[in-house]
Protein backbone atom coordinates (compact mmCIF):
# COMPACT_ATOMS: atom_id res chain seq x y z
CA UNK A 1 0.00 0.00 0.00
CA UNK A 2 1.42 3.28 -0.92
CA UNK A 3 0.15 6.66 -0.96
CA UNK A 4 -1.05 8.38 -3.74
CA UNK A 5 -1.43 12.35 -4.35
CA UNK A 6 2.40 12.36 -3.38
CA UNK A 7 3.82 16.11 -4.28
CA UNK A 8 6.60 18.25 -4.08
CA UNK A 9 6.43 21.79 -4.14
CA UNK A 10 9.01 25.09 -3.32
CA UNK A 11 5.71 25.79 -0.59
CA UNK A 12 6.39 22.68 1.25
CA UNK A 13 10.04 22.97 1.08
CA UNK A 14 9.66 26.37 2.73
CA UNK A 15 7.19 24.75 4.75
CA UNK A 16 9.65 22.31 5.99
CA UNK A 17 12.40 24.92 6.81
CA UNK A 18 10.13 27.33 9.15
CA UNK A 19 9.57 24.08 10.69
CA UNK A 20 13.01 24.13 11.77
CA UNK A 21 13.16 27.21 13.47
CA UNK A 22 12.45 26.55 16.88
CA UNK A 23 15.31 23.83 17.00
CA UNK A 24 18.01 26.23 15.59
CA UNK A 25 19.73 26.86 18.64
CA UNK A 26 19.99 23.22 19.69
CA UNK A 27 21.44 22.29 16.06
CA UNK A 28 24.18 25.58 16.25
CA UNK A 29 24.95 24.69 20.15
CA UNK A 30 25.47 21.28 19.26
CA UNK A 31 27.65 22.22 15.85
CA UNK A 32 29.26 25.06 17.96
CA UNK A 33 30.72 21.89 20.20
CA UNK A 34 31.72 19.87 18.04
CA UNK A 35 33.89 22.58 15.86
CA UNK A 36 35.20 23.28 19.87
CA UNK A 37 35.49 19.53 19.89
CA UNK A 38 37.70 18.58 16.43
CA UNK A 39 39.90 21.98 16.99
CA UNK A 40 40.78 20.34 20.27
CA UNK A 41 41.60 16.41 18.81
CA UNK A 42 43.64 18.60 16.06
CA UNK A 43 41.70 18.55 13.43
CA UNK A 44 42.49 20.66 10.44
CA UNK A 45 39.70 23.35 9.56
CA UNK A 46 38.91 21.64 6.24
CA UNK A 47 39.30 17.95 7.96
CA UNK A 48 36.33 19.63 10.33
CA UNK A 49 33.94 20.83 7.80
CA UNK A 50 34.33 17.69 5.90
CA UNK A 51 33.35 15.61 8.64
CA UNK A 52 30.52 17.69 10.38
CA UNK A 53 28.57 18.09 6.54
CA UNK A 54 29.40 14.91 4.73
CA UNK A 55 28.97 12.48 7.59
CA UNK A 56 26.03 14.96 8.83
CA UNK A 57 25.31 12.63 11.46
CA UNK A 58 25.68 14.40 15.28
CA UNK A 59 26.10 11.84 17.92
CA UNK A 60 28.06 9.51 15.35
CA UNK A 61 30.41 12.12 14.72
CA UNK A 62 30.69 12.89 18.65
CA UNK A 63 31.62 9.52 19.22
CA UNK A 64 34.16 9.10 16.53
CA UNK A 65 35.96 11.84 17.73
CA UNK A 66 36.30 9.63 21.01
CA UNK A 67 38.24 6.90 18.82
CA UNK A 68 39.86 9.27 17.16
CA UNK A 69 43.75 10.24 17.75
CA UNK A 70 46.89 11.06 16.19
CA UNK A 71 48.39 9.58 14.18
CA UNK A 72 45.05 7.44 12.81
CA UNK A 73 46.19 4.58 12.09
CA UNK A 74 44.38 1.28 10.57
CA UNK A 75 42.72 -0.18 13.27
CA UNK A 76 41.70 3.54 14.79
CA UNK A 77 40.24 4.29 11.52
CA UNK A 78 37.81 0.82 11.30
CA UNK A 79 37.12 1.61 15.13
CA UNK A 80 35.34 4.82 13.56
CA UNK A 81 33.58 3.40 10.91
CA UNK A 82 32.23 0.70 13.17
CA UNK A 83 30.92 3.09 15.91
CA UNK A 84 29.49 5.26 12.96
CA UNK A 85 27.48 2.57 11.63
CA UNK A 86 26.59 1.46 15.51
CA UNK A 87 24.86 4.66 16.34
CA UNK A 88 23.40 5.35 13.02
CA UNK A 89 21.76 1.78 12.93
CA UNK A 90 18.09 3.60 13.77
CA UNK A 91 18.64 5.37 10.44
CA UNK A 92 17.99 2.04 8.40
CA UNK A 93 14.22 2.14 10.91
CA UNK A 94 13.58 5.77 9.80
CA UNK A 95 14.39 5.16 6.33
CA UNK A 96 12.23 1.95 6.46
CA UNK A 97 9.25 4.56 7.65
CA UNK A 98 9.26 6.77 5.21
CA UNK A 99 8.64 3.68 2.23
CA UNK A 100 5.02 4.40 2.35
CA UNK A 101 5.02 8.13 1.83
CA UNK A 102 7.91 8.86 -0.84
CA UNK A 103 7.66 4.90 -2.33
CA UNK A 104 5.60 7.25 -4.88
CA UNK A 105 8.38 9.04 -6.09
CA UNK A 106 10.98 8.32 -8.77
CA UNK A 107 14.28 7.02 -7.01
CA UNK A 108 16.75 9.91 -8.76
CA UNK A 109 14.73 12.11 -6.63
CA UNK A 110 14.60 10.08 -3.20
CA UNK A 111 17.87 8.77 -3.10
CA UNK A 112 19.94 11.28 -3.25
CA UNK A 113 17.10 13.82 -0.84
CA UNK A 114 18.00 10.74 1.43
CA UNK A 115 21.34 12.13 1.75
CA UNK A 116 19.60 14.46 3.88
CA UNK A 117 17.46 12.25 6.49
CA UNK A 118 18.31 13.09 10.04
CA UNK A 119 15.75 12.50 13.08
CA UNK A 120 15.08 15.88 13.33
CA UNK A 121 13.72 16.20 9.43
CA UNK A 122 11.82 12.70 9.61
CA UNK A 123 10.48 13.64 12.99
CA UNK A 124 9.06 17.22 11.60
CA UNK A 125 8.12 15.77 8.17
CA UNK A 126 6.37 12.57 9.93
CA UNK A 127 4.25 14.28 11.97
CA UNK A 128 2.92 16.34 9.52
CA UNK A 129 2.39 13.45 6.89
CA UNK A 130 -0.13 12.42 10.37
CA UNK A 131 -1.62 15.54 9.45
CA UNK A 132 -2.62 14.63 6.14
CA UNK A 133 0.64 16.45 4.49
CA UNK A 134 2.04 14.26 1.04
CA UNK A 135 4.39 17.31 -0.11
CA UNK A 136 7.36 15.74 0.41
CA UNK A 137 8.59 19.21 0.04
CA UNK A 138 8.21 18.87 3.85
CA UNK A 139 11.13 16.47 4.31
CA UNK A 140 13.68 17.84 1.59
CA UNK A 141 13.08 21.14 2.85
CA UNK A 142 13.78 20.47 6.55
CA UNK A 143 16.66 18.39 5.59
CA UNK A 144 18.18 21.16 3.44
CA UNK A 145 17.83 24.04 5.77
CA UNK A 146 18.99 21.80 9.03
CA UNK A 147 22.28 20.90 6.83
CA UNK A 148 23.41 24.29 6.44
CA UNK A 149 22.39 25.70 9.80
CA UNK A 150 24.78 22.41 10.83
CA UNK A 151 27.39 23.23 8.11
CA UNK A 152 28.06 27.18 9.20
CA UNK A 153 27.65 26.86 12.91
CA UNK A 154 30.93 24.57 12.95
CA UNK A 155 32.84 27.43 11.81
CA UNK A 156 32.42 29.50 15.21
CA UNK A 157 32.84 26.70 17.06
CA UNK A 158 36.30 25.60 15.56
CA UNK A 159 37.77 29.05 15.68
CA UNK A 160 35.84 30.41 19.14
CA UNK A 161 36.77 27.58 21.21
CA UNK A 162 33.36 27.88 22.28
CA UNK A 163 31.20 29.88 21.78
CA UNK A 164 28.86 29.13 24.67
CA UNK A 165 31.19 28.10 27.35
CA UNK A 166 28.55 26.40 28.91
CA UNK A 167 25.44 25.13 26.91
CA UNK A 168 23.97 23.48 30.08
CA UNK A 169 23.90 26.43 31.77
CA UNK A 170 21.13 27.90 29.14
CA UNK A 171 19.15 25.38 28.86
CA UNK A 172 20.81 24.32 25.38
CA UNK A 173 21.34 20.81 25.70
CA UNK A 174 17.94 20.08 26.54
CA UNK A 175 16.05 21.97 23.01
CA UNK A 176 16.98 18.15 20.85
CA UNK A 177 15.31 15.94 23.73
CA UNK A 178 12.42 18.57 24.60
CA UNK A 179 11.83 18.86 20.68
CA UNK A 180 11.31 15.00 20.82
CA UNK A 181 9.22 15.05 23.66
CA UNK A 182 6.92 17.76 22.27
CA UNK A 183 6.51 15.54 18.95
CA UNK A 184 5.31 12.48 20.73
CA UNK A 185 2.33 14.11 22.01
CA UNK A 186 0.40 14.25 18.67
CA UNK A 187 1.10 11.28 17.83
CA UNK A 188 -0.67 9.14 20.56
CA UNK A 189 -3.74 8.05 19.60
CA UNK A 190 -4.65 5.40 21.87
CA UNK A 191 -3.77 1.95 23.73
CA UNK A 192 -1.75 0.61 20.88
CA UNK A 193 0.44 3.99 21.25
CA UNK A 194 0.11 3.18 25.03
CA UNK A 195 1.73 -0.18 24.62
CA UNK A 196 4.16 -0.30 21.83
CA UNK A 197 5.64 2.74 23.64
CA UNK A 198 6.04 1.08 27.14
CA UNK A 199 7.24 -2.03 24.90
CA UNK A 200 9.95 0.39 23.54
CA UNK A 201 11.24 1.76 26.95
CA UNK A 202 10.92 -1.27 28.51
CA UNK A 203 13.69 -2.73 25.91
CA UNK A 204 15.33 0.21 25.75
CA UNK A 205 16.26 0.55 29.34
CA UNK A 206 17.21 -3.03 29.30
CA UNK A 207 19.50 -2.58 26.61
CA UNK A 208 21.02 0.31 28.23
CA UNK A 209 21.42 -1.02 31.50
CA UNK A 210 23.18 -4.56 29.74
CA UNK A 211 24.76 -2.83 27.22
CA UNK A 212 24.69 0.81 27.23
CA UNK A 213 25.53 3.50 24.41
CA UNK A 214 22.96 3.89 21.39
CA UNK A 215 22.31 0.43 21.10
CA UNK A 216 18.83 0.98 23.04
CA UNK A 217 17.71 3.22 20.26
CA UNK A 218 17.86 0.11 18.04
CA UNK A 219 16.46 -2.48 20.26
CA UNK A 220 13.77 -0.46 21.89
CA UNK A 221 12.43 1.17 18.44
CA UNK A 222 12.24 -2.23 16.91
CA UNK A 223 10.57 -3.98 19.86
CA UNK A 224 8.08 -1.32 19.85
CA UNK A 225 6.96 -1.54 16.00
CA UNK A 226 7.00 -5.39 16.55
CA UNK A 227 4.62 -4.62 19.36
CA UNK A 228 2.90 -2.14 17.29
CA UNK A 229 2.74 -4.69 14.13
CA UNK A 230 1.38 -7.34 16.41
CA UNK A 231 -1.32 -5.24 18.47
CA UNK A 232 -4.53 -6.26 16.97
CA UNK A 233 -6.85 -2.89 15.93
CA UNK B 1 54.28 11.63 -11.51
CA UNK B 2 58.22 10.25 -12.06
CA UNK B 3 58.56 6.56 -10.62
CA UNK B 4 61.20 7.82 -7.98
CA UNK B 5 58.85 9.60 -6.19
CA UNK B 6 56.08 6.91 -6.36
CA UNK B 7 58.35 4.45 -5.27
CA UNK B 8 59.67 7.27 -2.63
CA UNK B 9 55.88 7.28 -1.48
CA UNK B 10 55.02 3.78 -1.36
CA UNK B 11 58.15 3.28 0.86
CA UNK B 12 57.40 5.89 3.50
CA UNK B 13 53.59 4.27 3.12
CA UNK B 14 55.51 0.80 3.88
CA UNK B 15 57.62 1.96 7.15
CA UNK B 16 55.36 4.45 8.38
CA UNK B 17 52.25 0.92 8.06
CA UNK B 18 49.71 3.72 7.06
CA UNK B 19 48.96 6.39 4.95
CA UNK B 20 49.81 9.76 5.34
CA UNK B 21 48.08 10.82 8.12
CA UNK B 22 46.10 13.36 6.37
CA UNK B 23 45.07 10.88 3.78
CA UNK B 24 44.26 7.93 6.07
CA UNK B 25 41.50 11.08 8.13
CA UNK B 26 39.76 11.29 4.37
CA UNK B 27 39.56 7.14 3.85
CA UNK B 28 38.02 7.23 7.63
CA UNK B 29 35.49 10.28 6.58
CA UNK B 30 34.81 8.39 3.32
CA UNK B 31 34.19 5.42 5.43
CA UNK B 32 32.11 6.97 7.91
CA UNK B 33 29.78 8.66 4.72
CA UNK B 34 29.57 5.39 3.42
CA UNK B 35 28.07 3.64 6.32
CA UNK B 36 25.85 6.73 7.27
CA UNK B 37 24.59 6.67 3.75
CA UNK B 38 24.00 3.22 3.45
CA UNK B 39 22.32 3.50 6.29
CA UNK B 40 19.79 6.72 5.71
CA UNK B 41 19.27 5.04 2.23
CA UNK B 42 19.19 1.30 3.14
CA UNK B 43 16.24 0.64 5.57
CA UNK B 44 14.31 2.35 2.37
CA UNK B 45 15.36 0.52 0.05
CA UNK B 46 14.56 -2.53 1.47
CA UNK B 47 11.06 -1.24 2.05
CA UNK B 48 11.03 -1.37 -1.25
CA UNK B 49 11.62 -4.74 -1.75
CA UNK B 50 9.18 -6.23 0.88
CA UNK B 51 5.65 -6.24 -0.22
CA UNK B 52 4.33 -3.98 2.73
CA UNK B 53 1.19 -5.76 4.50
CA UNK B 54 -1.15 -4.48 6.85
CA UNK B 55 0.82 -5.91 9.68
CA UNK B 56 4.21 -4.55 8.23
CA UNK B 57 2.48 -1.18 7.66
CA UNK B 58 1.23 -1.13 11.41
CA UNK B 59 4.69 -2.08 12.37
CA UNK B 60 5.96 1.22 10.35
CA UNK B 61 3.43 3.21 11.63
CA UNK B 62 4.51 2.28 15.09
CA UNK B 63 8.03 3.02 14.26
CA UNK B 64 8.04 6.69 14.56
CA UNK B 65 6.90 6.93 18.06
CA UNK B 66 8.93 3.42 19.73
CA UNK B 67 11.75 5.39 17.60
CA UNK B 68 11.42 9.08 20.02
CA UNK B 69 10.79 6.80 23.13
CA UNK B 70 13.82 4.60 22.75
CA UNK B 71 16.11 7.67 21.95
CA UNK B 72 14.54 9.99 24.97
CA UNK B 73 14.88 7.42 27.33
CA UNK B 74 19.17 7.24 27.51
CA UNK B 75 19.03 11.02 27.49
CA UNK B 76 17.00 10.96 30.70
CA UNK B 77 18.55 8.00 32.13
CA UNK B 78 21.90 10.06 31.91
CA UNK B 79 20.80 13.47 32.22
CA UNK B 80 19.19 12.55 35.25
CA UNK B 81 15.90 14.20 37.01
CA UNK B 82 16.56 17.53 36.26
CA UNK B 83 16.55 16.38 32.45
CA UNK B 84 13.76 14.09 33.04
CA UNK B 85 11.69 16.91 34.89
CA UNK B 86 12.50 19.57 31.70
CA UNK B 87 10.70 16.66 29.40
CA UNK B 88 7.79 16.55 31.06
CA UNK B 89 7.29 20.24 31.01
CA UNK B 90 7.79 19.76 27.23
CA UNK B 91 5.44 17.50 27.09
CA UNK B 92 2.84 19.37 29.61
CA UNK B 93 3.12 22.58 27.13
CA UNK B 94 2.94 20.54 23.99
CA UNK B 95 -0.37 19.53 25.45
CA UNK B 96 -1.76 22.76 26.36
CA UNK B 97 -0.11 24.55 23.79
CA UNK B 98 0.00 22.58 20.36
CA UNK B 99 3.22 24.83 19.48
CA UNK B 100 6.04 22.65 19.62
CA UNK B 101 8.85 25.98 19.70
CA UNK B 102 6.76 26.93 22.94
CA UNK B 103 7.18 23.60 24.34
CA UNK B 104 11.19 23.83 23.24
CA UNK B 105 11.43 27.37 24.83
CA UNK B 106 9.42 26.33 27.90
CA UNK B 107 11.89 23.09 28.54
CA UNK B 108 15.08 25.20 28.31
CA UNK B 109 13.84 27.80 30.41
CA UNK B 110 13.01 25.23 33.02
CA UNK B 111 16.59 23.78 32.46
CA UNK B 112 17.92 26.86 32.53
CA UNK B 113 16.35 27.65 36.07
CA UNK B 114 17.49 24.20 37.65
CA UNK B 115 20.83 24.66 36.34
CA UNK B 116 20.82 28.23 37.97
CA UNK B 117 19.64 26.73 41.30
CA UNK B 118 22.25 23.51 41.25
CA UNK B 119 19.79 21.03 40.33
Amino acid sequence: MLDKNVTLSLKGCIQGALLCIPVFPGIIALSAVFGTVAAQKGLTFLETLMINSLVFAGASQFVAMEVYNEPLTWGLLIAMVGVTGAVNMRMLLIGASLRPWLGQVPGYQTYPALFFLTDLNWLLAISQYEKGTRDWGVFLGSGLTIWAVWSLSVIPGYFAGSLITDPKAFGLDVILPAFFAALLVPLWKGKRQTVSWLVAGGVAWVTWIAVGGYWSIFTGAVAGAIAGAYLDE
Amino acid sequence: MPLRELTWMSEAIAASGALPSDWMFVVAVIGMVAVTYSLRAGGYWLMGRLSITPRVRRGLEALPGAIIVSTILPIVLKGGIAVGLCLVVAIAAQVKLKKEYAAVFCAALVAAGLRAVGI
